[in-house]
């Protein structure tokens, strides 16, 4: 009898001890996560339509990103990020079958494969005539024998007349002059220079209308200039603009084209073609109202040219394609419906094709004013491309509506014939014999039959909304089930006016969260924005609704914005106050109504913030981070191998501060490891208190780290090694350590229910480790959880652009190479020099299947709050460049689960734990009387800050993200 | 097989060329660093390649299931970098791959490939002897004669699934029940020994079988 008890129990210990999957299976691969891919802003594009290959069109974009795309569907072909300072120049298709970038100022040039994207060769180009022919770039050398020659001007097009041996370089003198190089195109030697100077001055643009003919506007905008440089002469011919035109009011402006023999005007609203005669007689030829984008010339195969243009109307747009050298017909004129959330038309190119009764047929390409691309054909958009999300500013979540009763999402009764056959392709799939068609037929079912995309909240969390905000000022509600686009919107606080030139946004804020109205109010977003590019430009603001995209109220350009702070008032409408700090320092407090500034007034003297001087001679701040101001702590202390309680140092006033010798600013292999030296410290914002100070010797930055309940994970580069390290501190209080004594907690001796403010200064003590890393680090973030119950991991965004999650017990300061038996009980995981890389903890390995191109992980990685019961990481939103990306890991394998280093321990150590259980409910009664204690603005030790009702809150939030600029929050 | 036979030709022709790595041609404005990216010949591919391969005779796999870990990496998706993101070039065809106007000084370069890992490399350019170029792998200190970089390991991302196999339907908590239950059945009743038992089914007997119906005789007695 009791051997089989003991085998059973054997078996079964066994089999508990196997480990339990967490990663993902391939064939579970977009069930759980979806992805997305963008290419940003297109600013060149090719086409390639030849009868024999696919069609395509090739592109390149603000983000630089070279991109191949289906001509058919708009779906990438393939996909290249070249590096951040690796600007594309142009582009262009050689011999039909490669794919020509020219980038980096003109100084790198790069041959791709058409059909897969490989490139083919790379080529750097320095100082030499052929950079300057390609790019028409700015900056012209030309090389002879040793001597460099610079041409000091500002070259604005290089003209190589067919057949001969001169190439001309024209450009203006620092616009009071003109000036004209000839130069021997096989030695580069400067064979002639003219220049002749214009007192008025030139406005700056120039545009090429042939091989020896230019016009510019002078400085006024009054009056048009036709140079002509024939033979290395320059003549200048002055036209006044209202001699053309006659009822113009405002300046002109040349705007860039390449028609020949024309160039075209923008005055007011309306855009006029102007044709140069022989002589430098000027002729208009064409005018239009509302004008928007003209392409460039295209040459027909009749050896005529077309040029495609787009005017506005009222929710649509209107195309029209002219003869180059007939403006009184059109070769086409269709009316296009179109979104008005898409803006205005911001470029367009412009492509033909031979329909079946051998007439020209027209397709163009445009970009709109939120960064989308669409395809127009026969008077319909083809396809259309969100290309806007590449470059994402700003992400919050957002919970989705309640379900409402009554409304219920329709169930989509199956036949029994399909019942049955999904039933057996499941049995298929289960015993290994599915066929490759069979696996995504039984992923469509699985993703069919999935809750995921429905649109109201579920119980654990996990279905929200993502609200993102782009560079080109549109907000977007995408779906965390399926990455769908809800509801976009361009918000009018956003776009280019007279008063706000160069509008752009900074963030997002939840601004109203209905708790006690959730049924019958929407929350919304607050969105903040600048006009300008610096820091004491106005600012803008909108308040968007999260659920239908309506932009319920927007004002601006107000007061600078220098920084935003979220407090944790809300008003009775539940409005959550904002203190925005203008460059002034001055403070305004959102929303502007009596009622919030009462609260605000009320609270005043809880609420401080710092600034710090930046720019000290020894150190330089290179990082700084805090604890989110939402996150919830769950377990207060740590009991350790040999029965000891460590409790958690664990303040919202902490700020992790590291800075670098002012010389080690710069990349990787500027600096020797003896001039470079990198400093952290841990700080507590109120008093000024520096809890821990520790300098890493030889290394340097970038630094990247997270700060979460009383740890901070960093991750730098170490000179010396050579190598990424990544260090861990967790910090602990000292003062409470004494209150493990259960007698002494029974009777009343501990100092537990004390009050204590923000201004104490308790013992502490602090451990830290530094380990290697393998890998460059772009982004760092930590998993947060409702409860703050799920052990912790830290989500690494690598430079190759995959996210791991590191658990947070391989940042375990108290890792040693030998740990004892109970330690290893405790969870403790022997020390290794370097951190482990297990690729099945790839949270989004980038690569879900084959024709997937790699996804840069740009700007920004934000953590998800959910139900933990069920899920390790209960989700991962990647925002990358190109593409977003959510993933809800795997649920079902994890029990509840705590802090594991502290469940071997639990077990054993009841006492204590009831001892735990005693003082937290202690502090529950206790809590109340201190948080209100009126006459002390210290602020006291809350217990579970979502709690009781009618608390009152002595403190405001937080510490904004990534300036020393801080505020007390109760010392939680 | 298009594959297969390439990345022969590629090895063969990084035999033949092995002249012109790491060599840093001094000018201006920087050195270069010329280098090469290796990916191992595969040999034992996944069994869902093998598979896949018997289908379509080809190693080049469209659709799910069929990620393709065990292939060589596309070499048109491979980045390297230097410097941690300072600097990112590409691979040619043939895996080679150049950095120009980098200064002199200790550099970092770093290959990005899906389904490989590869440790950074130590570069160092030196100033005064120029054309010369030092590589060591950080991950375990080796020095390279010669920048030829190849990945220390392959990485799956994905679980493996594994065969129906009667092992798993016995670890199902089932198949626990149904294992415990048999061993109660057949196993219990030998660890009793038997002439033990017989005498307690012999006192049984003397005793006579407590059933219900004595428990109600009894009872009826009493009363």
């Amino acid at each position: 009898m009791n051997m089989a008890i003991r085998a059973f129990l054997l078996l079964l210990l066994f089999f508990a001890s196997s480990n339990p999957a967490y990663s993902l299976y391939e064939d579970q691969v977009g069930l759980m996560d979806w992805h997305q891919q963008y290419i940003g802003k297109v600013k060149h594009a090719v086409f390639h339509t030849q009868k024999a290959a696919r069609k395509r069109v090739i592109v390149s974009t603000e983000e630089n990103v070279v991109a191949s795309l289906d001509l058919r569907h708009g779906e990438i072909f393939w996909r290249h990020v070249l590096g951040p300072s690796d600007v594309i120049d142009q582009i262009d298709v050689a011999l039909g079958k490669y794919v020509i970038t020219l980038s980096s100022g003109g100084s790198v040039l790069r041959a791709w494969n058409l059909p897969d994207g490989q490139m083919v060769w790379e080529s750097t180009l320095i100082g030499s005539t052929l950079e300057a022919i390609i790019t028409n770039s700015n900056k012209f050398e030309g090389r002879q024998g040793q001597r460099d020659l610079c041409l000091c001007i500002d070259v604005q097009q290089l003209i190589y007349p067919d057949g001969s041996e001169i190439i001309y370089a024209v450009g203006l003198l620092g616009f009071s002059g003109f000036d004209a190089f000839q130069l021997n195109v096989k030695n580069g030697e400067l064979l002639k220079h003219n220049n002749l100077l214009f007192p008025a001055g030139f406005s700056g643009d120039l545009s090429f209308v042939s091989d020896d003919t230019a016009v510019a506007l002078d400085s006024t905008g009054k009056i048009l200039v036709v140079i002509r440089f024939q033979d290395g002469k320059i003549s200048y011919h002055q036209t006044h603009v209202s001699q053309l035109i006659e009822d113009i009011s405002g300046a002109a402006a040349i705007l860039p084209s390449k028609i020949p023999g024309m160039f075209t005007l923008k005055i007011d609203a309306s855009v006029i073609f102007i044709e140069v005669i022989n002589e430098s007689k000027l002729k208009v030829v064409h005018k239009i109202g509302h004008a928007n984008a003209v392409s460039d010339s295209l040459s027909l195969p009749e050896g005529q040219q077309a040029v495609a243009l787009i005017q506005h109307g009222d929710g649509k747009i209107l195309l029209t394609v002219k003869l180059g050298n007939d403006w009184t017909s059109n070769l086409i004129e269709e009316t296009i419906q179109m979104d008005r959330q898409r803006g205005l038309v911001h470029k367009v190119f412009i492509n033909s094709y031979v329909r079946t009764d051998r007439s020209n047929g027209f397709r163009v390409l445009i970009v709109m004013e939120d960064h989308s691309l669409l395809l127009l054909q026969q008077g319909e958009i083809v396809w259309s491309r969100e290309d806007g999300l590449a470059s994402v500013i700003d992400v919050k979540p957002s919970e989705l509506p309640v379900e409402k009763d009554g409304v219920s999402v329709a169930k989509v009764e199956h036949s029994l014939f399909e019942w049955l056959k999904g039933h057996l392709l499941k049995l298929k799939g289960t015993l290994m014999i599915a066929t490759p068609d069979d696996v995504v037929a039984i992923q469509k079912i699985r993703l069919q039959s999935s809750e995921k995309s429905k649109m109201t909240r579920d119980h654990n969390g996990f279905r929200k909304l993502l609200i993102v905000l782009t560079r080109a000022g549109k907000v977007f509600a995408l779906h965390t089930g399926d990455g769908r686009i809800v509801w976009s919107r361009l918000l009018n606080s956003l776009r280019k006016s007279e008063t706000c030139e160069n509008p752009r946004g900074i963030s997002l804020h939840q601004w109203q969260d209905p708790h006690h109205h959730a049924l019958d109010e929407n929350p919304s977003v607050l969105v903040v924005g600048r006009c300008g590019y610096n820091s004491d430009s106005a600012g803008v603001l909108s308040i968007v609704d999260t659920y239908t995209g309506e932009e319920r109220n927007h004002v601006g350009p107000i007061h600078s914005i220098a920084h935003i702070i979220p407090l944790h008032f809300t008003d009775s409408m539940e409005q959550r106050l904002h203190l925005l700090v203008d460059a002034n320092r001055h403070a305004h407090v959102y929303p502007r109504t009596a009622e919030a500034l009462g609260i605000f007034q009320r609270e005043l003297g809880n609420i401080y913030w710092y600034a710090a001087e930046t720019d000290k001679e020894s150190e330089k701040i290179s990082a700084t981070a805090t604890r989110s101001l939402n996150e919830v702590v769950h377990t207060q202390a740590k009991v350790t191998a040999d029965q000891e309680v460590m409790y958690k140092y664990i303040s919202k006033n902490l700020l992790f501060l590291a800075t670098v010798a002012p010389k080690a600013v710069g990349p990787i292999g500027s600096v020797t490891p003896d001039e470079s030296s990198l400093v952290v410290y841990v700080i507590d914002t109120v008093t000024g208190r520096i809890l821990h100070r520790m300098t890493h010797h030889g290394s340097q930055g970038p630094i990247k780290a997270v700060f979460s309940e009383n740890w901070i994970v960093y991750h730098y580069f170490n000179l010396r090694a050579h190598r990424y390290e990544m260090s861990v501190i967790e910090i602990y209080d000292q003062a409470r350590a004494d209150n493990k004594d259960v007698l002494k907690l029974v009777f009343g001796t501990h100092n537990l229910t004390s009050p204590i403010t923000a201004y104490s200064r308790p013992e502490v003590f602090t451990k830290s480790q530094s380990y290697f890393f393998a890998h460059s680090v772009k982004t760092m973030a930590v998993t947060s959880t409702a409860k703050g119950i799920t052990s912790k991991q830290v989500l690494l965004g690598t430079i190759g652009d995959q996210v791991l999650a590191l658990d947070k017990r391989f940042l375990d300061p108290r890792r040693t190479v030998n740990p004892t038996q109970a330690e290893k009980e405790e969870g403790i995981i022997p020390l290794t020099d370097s951190l482990p890389i297990i690729p099945q903890v790839v949270v989004l390995e980038s690569m879900p299947w084959e024709e997937a191109m790699e996804h840069p992980l740009q700007c920004y990685m934000a953590e998800w709050t959910g139900n933990p019961v069920r899920s390790r990481i209960p989700g991962v939103v990647c925002i990358e460049l190109e593409a977003l990306r959510w993933k809800v890991s795997n649920e079902g394998h994890m029990p509840l689960n705590y802090p594991a280093e502290n469940a071997g321990r639990l077990r054993r150590t009841l006492v204590y734990w009831l001892g735990l259980m005693a003082v937290e409910s202690f502090l529950r009664s206790g809590r109340v009387v201190h948080a209100c204690a009126p006459e002390d603005h210290g602020l006291y030790a809350l217990y579970g800050e979502d709690s009781l009702p009618g608390q009152c809150r002595p403190a405001p939030p937080t510490i904004t993200n990534c300036c020393p600029l801080g505020i007390v929050w109760d010392n939680y | 097989m298009a594959a297969h036979h390439w990345l022969i030709l590629l090895s063969l022709i990084s035999l033949l060329l092995p002249s012109a790595l790491g060599i840093s041609n001094g000018n201006a404005e920087g050195y270069s660093i010329n280098g090469k990216v290796r990916f191992p010949v595969q040999k034992n591919l996944h069994y869902d390649m093998t598979l896949e391969r018997k289908r379509c005779r080809c190693y080049v796999v469209k659709g799910f299931g069929a990620t393709g870990f065990g292939l060589p990496a596309k070499t048109s998706n491979v980045k390297v970098i230097l410097n941690g993101g300072e600097k990112v070039t590409f691979l040619r065809p043939d895996g080679y791959f150049a950095f120009h106007n980098v200064p002199a000084g200790t550099h970092l370069i770093e290959v990005a490939a899906i389904g490989y890992f590869f440790s950074p490399v130590r570069v160092d350019v030196s100033a005064r002897n120029p054309g010369k170029v030092q590589a060591a792998l950080t991950e375990n200190r080796r020095a390279l004669s010669e920048l030829v970089l190849e990945p220390l390991r392959e990485e799956q991302y994905y679980e493996i699934r594994e065969p129906f196999s009667i092992m798993s339907i016995v670890k199902s908590p089932m198949g626990l029940m149904i294992g415990f239950m048999a061993i109660v059945m057949f196993l219990m009743p030998k660890l009793v020994d038997a002439e033990e038992l017989k005498r307690a089914q012999e006192e049984m007997g003397n005793q006579g079988v407590p059933s219900l119906a004595n428990f109600l005789g009894g009872a009826q007695r009493t009363n």
